[in-house]
Parts: C-alpha cells; structure tokens; sequence
C-alpha cells in the first residue's frame, strides 16, 4: 500500500464578493515508501498549495479543501488540529523555499531542533541538545556545537537551508515534502543540498515529495514526475520515460524552452506563447488550449479526461507524437 | 566584427563599512570587485556569470557609473568614459542603457508605457514633435512584440514578460550601443524566459547591438553569449568562447560551476561526474589571501595558492584562466582532493586592527 495516497485532491479559495479560484483541481497522487516523487510547474500551478493541503497548513476559512490525503491509512483532511499536530513534524516533515522567514529570528537554531524532539520523541532538554548536535552534523553543518547557540541570521542561506532539513528530520519522518527547497540558493549550493537531501532519503528510507519548477532538479532527483498545469496533473510518468518522450505538449513545451548547458552553439529555443494568465478554465475545456500549439477545435469544448497510456497518465486531446520537433510559435 | 567597444581596464569598486554615530569613520571595505579587465567587442554578447556576491552586478553598474567606480577606467568607443563629468556624461549615457532583474521594481508604478518610453526621449532631445515620437513609439512597441494599445496602459496590468519588454524597449529607445542587462530573465517562468531570450536576439540582429548580459544561470548565460567571463569573489577567474568554456572548463571553479547545474535529462543526470564545493562564498570583505577560490578548492596546491593571486592569463588564444596549475590540472597531473568546507563568518567585515573606539549606533551612546 502506497504511504500517501492522495486523491481528487481539490483546493478552491473564496474570497466575498469573488469569484471562487480553484488553485487545485482534482490532484491524485501516490508515494510509495521510500521513494521520491516530484511536483513540478510553472507559478500559479497549484503544486505548494497541494502541499500546504496536505501538511493542513491552508487557513479553515477561505479554503475549501475536498478529496482524500490518506497517509499510512488515515485520511489527514479528517483530523482534528490536534492530531494533526502530533502528526506533523514525527510523521511528515516539510522543508520550506525561503529558510529566513521559515525559522525563527529570535530563537536559537539549537532550540528550534530540540523544541521538535522535545515536543514528539518527549526527549530531556539536555538529551536533546546532544541529538541536535548530531543532526547539524549529519546535514553537513560544520562546527556544531557553536551553531546551536547562534541565531538564523547568524548563517549563510545554505547552511540555514541545513538546518531546516536537520529539523523537518530530527523526528525520522516516513515522509518528507519540500517546497522549493533551493530555489532560494546559489547553484554550487543548491547541487550541496541536493546531494544531501538525496543522501538523507536513501539513508533514512524517508519517502520525498519535491515541488519544484526546475525541471534539472527533477531530472535527477525524482522517481516518478507529475506535471501540473492550472490545478491539474497534465502528464505523470516515470522520470526516464517523461524526459525522454514527453507527450503533452506543455511538458514538451517547457523542455523546448529551457537552454541546455549540453545544446550545441546556435540552437533557438522554442518559448511557448503566451503566459500563465491566458489559462481558460478547466471546466469549459483545456486550461493550456489558448497556448498550445498542437490546439484542435474540441480543447477548448471539452475538458480532456485523464488516460493511462502504459504507465503514462495523461491528460490531452491532442498528444505530442514522440520524435516531432517543438512547433515554431511566434511569441505574442 | 572586431572592433572593441568598451575595454574595461583594472576596474574596482569598494564600498567602505562605516561605524559610528558622530564621525562616520571606515573600519573596512567590502571589496566588491577587485581589479577586472575585460573587453566587449562591437556587435557581441558577452556574458558576465557567478553566483549571488561575486560583484558581477556592482560591476555592471560601475560600467554604468550608477556605482562611481574606486579605481580603474572604462573606455567606451576610444572615450574615457570614466573620466567623464556632468553633461558630457550625461550624453554619453545615452549610448548605454540598462536592462534590470525585477521589471516591476524598475518600471514606475504611476507612469504610463507611453511616458516612461518618452521620458529617456525628451532627456536626450531626441523627442521631435508628436507625430514622430509616436510613430518611433509603435516601432518600439512592435519590435519588443507589445501590442500599440500597451502606451496607455500602467505597469500593473501587465505580466512579467510583458513588463520585462516594457524594460527592454525603455532601452531601446534611445538607439544605444551598449545594452547592459542585469538578470534579464531571472525572475521569470521558464516558459516566458525562453520568450525574452529570443526576444533579444533577434532585436540584436535588427539593430546591431552590443550586450553585456549579467546572469547566474550558466545555461542562459551560455546560449546568449558569444564570449563567458566567469567572476569569483570580486575577479574574473576564467574567460572563453561560451562554447570553449562549457567544452574545456580550466579553472577549477567553472568545472564545480558547470557540474552543479542541473540538466533537464536523467540520462545526463545519471551519469555525470559532479564536482560539490564545500562551504560558502566567503566574505567579500575579508576575502581570502592569494587565490581566492583556494578556500574552496579541490585542487588546491601547498604552495602559491594562498599566497600569491594569480593573473588572468592566455592559455590558449581566447581563452584566459586565473589559476597557477591550470594545465597541470588539464593534464590530470593535479588530482583532486577532499575540502573541509571552512566556517565563513556572516561577520560584518571589520578588520581586527582597527581600534573601535566610541558608540557604534544611537543605543549604545544612550546606554554605554
């Protein structure tokens, strides 16, 4: 059985006097234990609000949440605040994009590691402070025993990126989701806390959840990828099979669009037209229909209904035909 | 093809750190960029790479003279542009406009498309009547790809792309040489970045423009730019071809720089031989003696790597490396070796010798 399952997974912000936003629309996915499943799309997609959705982290008014996230056989969206809680932090751990706004300005880093192993594992203050030397020291922080006494802006963005990971693991976690954990960070940097986000996930067999829109950092992290598009999975494969044939034209889009360090000189790069705000709604059609190129008349009449294509969900009425180039657009 | 442009020659910008209510006295510099050469040549791209704090932003805006530059010259087209003063300046900006990161911070939020494309016009007399302001205004609409209706609009009610080609046709208006555009795509989504990226290379061909593009990402900055300047720590460390640079990196810090980026292919992904860094950047302030990348460095040798800063020198035609064994590590005589990354104090850049005497801040003279 999957460790989190998480099904129709629907989001829909309403404000007075608005029009209700659906940030995400019917989202279903499974981590199995162990493994390392990504979330990936551009701004507006929906893929930190499903995580929010899924740690209970999105406000009780405003916020309506519908569908199931089953973890290890309950479902999160039925728990009362305090069971979910006890639950976050010793079951699911999260790692947030921006490390100075996540950890607190005026609390040491070594009370912010032992607060969790003293609120979930019942640990001593003293026994705890030990632990948390060993878990700065696991996350690459050098010269532990200092770091505990000093404040977040005390250190570089790096080395808080590492202590959030020390503490969103200081209670071993079977599931951790991180939000753009190295988006904030310089790339020498970043392939440092991959690498030990990677290193810590085999160790600890935790499973991961990365949200992310980098396509590199899934390319080489994750097992199985989800594309999100508007609030939905546009295509979900594995990652060998997503990279190397994408089917949906956003997903072969966005491919077209990044430049590779490997490209050879002179090659053009193939944007998709338009932007995220040209989106029609997912109830009328395709939300990516206006900025497709493979568009037909039937996109923007009816919504595409999921298929599984061999191990390849996907959500299109007219799919890329593997080995075609990326269509030459004309940027509007 | 060949004619230089803007020759930049020893060029440093150091900002002081002062300290102290009632005189402001300098207990230390940050030495934001330390002494860098470089040409741009009429008609090229050159890319300007290196990660957050290396000074490749101040010196962009040294160029610029938006930061006065502390020591050094810049010549731009056989004028010493650093020399210049008051109106003469002023006309010579003219020539080089800038493209900046955040489109939105750097657009007014009350000036119209309209008057922020005329304002550089009317500053520099090129404003000639109603009618042919207008007809230069739809030009420059059309040549960023905007449609005419965009002169009424307000920045707000565009989209990032949009208002980073709002950005790019502010500078285009004023028929520059020079385009100095820092972060130009950074803070947009990649599927509107590769529509900017495109956007200003064709506008290169059209109007024979000469850039100097400031970028983190190595994989834009590569397929933009003709030639790559790679900064560390306030210096330029190596200087190639772009595709030199990303054949046969020399220095030991683009080959960590190259092998950090992630490629989107797991193929790739699996296989490659990935370079980690330990530690950080360290304190542009109180940068390391000799070398400065030798903290961090996986070929780091015993001896001149912390003693002595290496040149920028010409390895082979076109492709200059500042590093003493570069081609001993090329040959693999050098091997790499393991680096414990050292603790980089988030310190505030004072240098012990400098007696701190007196209240620092308003407090502490009220509570001493």
């Amino acid at each position: 059985m999957a460790l989190l399952e998480v099904r129709d997974l629907t989001v829909v912000f309403q404000r007075k006097g608005e029009e209700p936003f659906r940030a995400v629309d019917g989202v279903s996915f499974d981590v199995e234990p162990g493994q390392t499943v990504g979330l990936v799309g551009e701004s507006g997609c929906g893929k930190s609000v499903t995580s929010l959705a899924i740690m209970g982290l999105l406000p009780k008014r405003g916020a309506k949440i519908t569908g199931t996230v089953r973890y290890d056989g309950t479902d999160l969206l039925k728990l009362s605040d305090k069971e979910m809680r006890d639950r976050r932090g010793r079951d699911l751990g999260m790692v947030f994009q921006d490390p100075l706004s996540s950890l607190n300005p005026v609390v040491p880093i070594g009370l912010q590691v032992t607060e969790v192993l003293e609120r979930h594992r019942g640990m001593p203050r003293k026994e705890a402070m030990i632990e948390a030397k060993d878990l700065l020291d696991k996350v690459g922080i050098p010269d532990p025993n200092r770091r505990l006494k000093e404040y977040p802006h005390q250190l570089s963005g790096g080395m808080r990126q590492r202590a959030l990971i020390a503490i969103a693991l200081a209670c071993r976690p079977k599931l951790l989701i991180a939000d753009e954990p190295t988006t904030a960070l310089d790339v020498t940097i970043q392939a440092q806390i991959l690498s030990l986000m990677k290193e810590l996930v085999q160790d600890l067999g935790t499973a991961l959840v990365m949200i992310t829109h980098d396509l590199g950092v899934v390319a080489g992290l994750c097992d199985e990828v989800n594309v999100l598009y508007g609030g939905k999975v546009v295509e979900k494969a594995m990652r060998h099979k997503l990279f190397a044939e994408p089917r949906h034209p956003y997903t072969h889009g966005l491919l077209a669009s990044i430049p590779r360090l490997d490209a050879a000189p002179g090659e053009k790069l193939t944007p998709i037209k338009g932007s995220v705000a040209d989106n029609i709604p997912w109830s009328q059609g395709c939300a990516f229909a206006p900025r497709c190129p493979n568009a037909l008349d039937v996109c923007v009449q009816v919504t595409p209904a999921e298929e599984d294509q061999l191990g390849r969900l996907l959500r299109c009425h007219n799919p890329v035909v593997p080995g075609t180039p990326a269509a030459e657009e004309v940027p509007v | 093809m060949s004619e230089t442009l803007v020759s930049v020659q020893d060029m440093k910008v150091h900002f002081p750190i002062k300290r102290g209510v009632f005189f402001d006295r300098t207990v230390g510099h940050v030495y934001a960029v330390d002494g860098v050469d470089l040409e741009i040549k009429r008609g090229e791209t050159y890319g300007l790479v290196g990660e957050s704090g290396c000074g490749k932003s101040t010196l962009g805006r040294a160029m610029l003279r938006l930061n006065e530059p502390t020591g050094g010259k810049m010549i731009f087209d056989g004028q010493d542009f650093s020399s210049l003063k008051g109106e003469d300046l002023r006309k010579m900006r003219r020539r080089i406009q800038m493209v900046f990161q955040d489109p939105l911070s750097s657009l007014d939020p009350r000036q119209s498309v309209e008057s922020i494309l005329v304002e550089g016009l009317r500053a520099h007399d090129l404003d000639k009547g109603k009618e042919e302001t207008g007809k230069r205004l739809r030009e420059l609409l059309s040549a960023v790809g905007l449609p005419s209706t965009a002169l009424r609009k307000y920045p707000h009610e565009f989209s990032g792309g949009q208002r980073q080609r709002i950005g790019i046709a502010r500078a285009l208006a004023l028929n520059p040489d020079l385009i100095v555009a820092d972060e130009p795509v950074s803070a947009l989504d990649v599927s509107v970045q590769a529509q900017v990226v495109n956007l200003l290379e064709e506008l290169q061909e059209q109007f024979g423009l000469t850039y100097l593009v400031i970028a983190h990402d190595l994989a834009v900055v590569k397929h933009i730019s003709d030639r790559v300047g790679v900064m560390y720590l306030g210096g330029l460390v190596e200087e190639a071809t772009s595709e030199d640079l990303y054949a046969e990196p020399l220095h030991p810090y683009t080959r960590a720089l190259l092998s950090a980026i992630p490629v989107p292919d797991p193929v790739v992904e699996d296989r490659r031989e990935r370079i980690l860094l330990a530690g950080d950047l360290p304190s542009p302030a109180n940068p390391p003696s000799g070398c400065r990348f030798h903290t961090r460095c996986p070929w780091r040798q015993q001896t001149r790597c912390d003693t002595e800063r290496p040149a920028l020198r010409e390895l082979k035609p076109g492709h200059k490396v500042a590093c003493h064994w570069a081609e001993q590590i090329q040959s693999g005589e050098i091997q790499p070796h393991e680096v414990k990354p050292i603790l980089v104090e988030e310190d505030d850049g004072i240098s012990p010798d400098v007696p701190l005497v007196g209240p620092a801040s308003v407090t502490e003279a009220l509570n001493p």
